[in-house]
């Protein structure tokens, strides 16, 4: 027995709404944040990770916000990402109640962040998250602002960097699958969890429960991340965690 | 009327530790505070330990903290919680290597990521330890009541507590090799993990600090 591999239910918040959008581009709309956040606690979430995918600085504030509220009811912990610029961003979501920030389109324009940000508030709550894109066979290139712009940034070479800089954890989507339903990128998972010392999220395309076994054991993951097979009842957590026990993985039950 | 002191030395986040109790008790008034008159007034006192340890000690001393935060470990039902339980050794391995408050024996040392792999599957552990993990509770105590054996609680750490007093050792967990999860020592309890963060267990440890006498 030892630590175990965890679901991370996966929630793109837009004016304080659950939204999900299929690669990247079309939005349904699926609840209150707060509300659906406690019910994955109920079911056995692992952790919850809220993505901000809104610009205007008025929906941040309906951010901080939602993440208040989540903090005063749902005892488990809590990523947040989208827009997160500024050591004082970071301050901002952690003081509202956050537990880790997940950093992805500053880190690329200014990898300093991500160190100075960890070595303000510690390597545990800093996260950077990649947008992967395969470009040619086992090479996959770092895309940011929502997946619209190229860095030509290599995914691995800079998943460890971004560990040499402080993050503690990845949080490493496909662009190629999210959305999709056809499951993780199983070789660009696996690419960035062998190539790095810290624990890796594995994001973007789950339809099944198989596939987040596959993500563990093929993978590597340590943990795994989902959006839509959760949001729209499909499949509880508790599900998700029994098909991964009978599959041999450790997990919370 | 119950009062916990929470200690709040300014480096992060603890507004989860405080919302988590006021959950637990409801009738307790529960202060986030850096202010010695403070801990001195609390029936309880919390400390949880933010950033790094070198930042911890040194915020201890630049704050006078450090002589109420010690009369209170020495006094009234006392809880550490991550940082907050490394502090209580002679020593820790972080920054160069950092003195700490001596009030448990033994120290704390960085996992040795390089060196260790997961058993089950062969690869390489990855550090920090983050997640959910078991903790082996070595002795009954008042803190452990209604919290089954092995139950999981929410971990991250890069370096963990090495304890010289078998006596001081309430729980354990492992990754990769055993070490001191959950600590006791008279009016002190101090666990590894987040409470805060371990929903029904942590919960439950939290309630069962609320109404523990200290014995």
């Amino acid at each position: 027995m030892g630590l175990a591999k965890r679901i991370i239910p996966c929630l793109d918040v837009d004016n304080g709404r659950v939204v999900k959008g299929v690669r990247f581009v079309e939005i349904r709309d699926a609840g209150d944040p707060v509300e659906i956040a406690r019910r994955y606690d109920e079911q056995g979430a692992d952790e919850i990770t809220f993505l901000d995918i809104t610009a205007s600085s008025d929906n941040r504030e309906t951010m901080v916000h939602v993440v208040e509220a989540m903090a005063s009811e749902v005892f488990i912990p809590l990523t947040v990402g989208g827009g997160i610029r500024k050591v004082e961003d970071v301050r901002r979501m952690l003081n509202a109640g956050a537990d880790k920030v997940a950093i992805n389109t500053a880190a690329v324009s200014r990898p300093e962040f991500v160190k100075e940000a960890s070595d303000h508030f510690g390597s545990q709550c800093i996260v950077v998250a990649i947008d992967a894109k395969q470009v040619g066979p086992d090479r996959w290139e770092v895309f940011t602002h929502g997946g619209r712009k190229a860095t030509g940034l290599d995914a691995v070479a800079w998943a460890r960097q971004m560990t040499d800089f402080g993050a503690g954890e990845i949080l490493l989507t496909s662009m190629d699958r999210d959305g999709t339903r056809d499951g993780f990128d199983l070789r660009l998972t696996r690419a960035v969890c062998d190539a790095v010392s810290v624990p890796v999220i594995a994001s973007g395309g789950v339809g099944n429960l198989d596939h987040l076994v596959a993500g563990i054991r093929e993978g590597h993951a340590d943990a795994v991340l989902a959006a839509s097979i959760f949001h729209f009842g499909e499949y509880t957590v508790g599900q998700a965690k029994q098909r991964m026990a009978a599959a041999g993985i450790e997990v919370r039950l | 009327m119950s009062t916990v002191a929470v200690i709040d030395y300014g480096m992060g986040n603890l507004r989860s530790v405080c919302k988590a109790i006021e959950h637990v008790a409801p009738g307790a008034r529960v202060r986030l505070t850096a202010e010695a008159a403070d801990i001195r007034h609390a029936d309880r006192v919390v400390f949880p330990g933010q950033g790094a340890i070198g930042g911890c000690m040194a915020a201890l001393g630049a704050n006078r903290l450090r002589e109420s935060l010690l009369e209170a470990m020495k006094t009234k039902p006392f809880l550490g919680i991550c940082l907050g339980l490394q502090a209580l050794y002679d020593f820790s391995e972080e920054g160069g290597g950092t003195p700490c408050l001596s009030l448990l024996a033994g120290a704390v040392k960085r996992f040795p990521s390089e060196k260790m792999t997961d058993a089950a599957s062969g690869l390489p552990l990855k550090v920090p330890h983050m997640g959910w993990n078991q903790v082996r509770q070595t002795v009954p105590h008042p803190l452990w009541q209604g919290i089954p054996q092995d139950s999981r609680f929410y971990f991250v750490h890069s370096y963990y507590a090495d304890s010289a007093d078998a006596r001081d050792v309430a729980g354990e967990t492992e990754y990769a090799l055993r070490f001191t999860s959950a600590a006791a020592h008279e009016n002190i309890f101090a666990v590894q993990f987040h409470p805060e963060k371990s929903q029904r267990a942590g919960l439950r440890l939290l309630e069962n600090f609320v109404s523990w006498n200290g014995n």
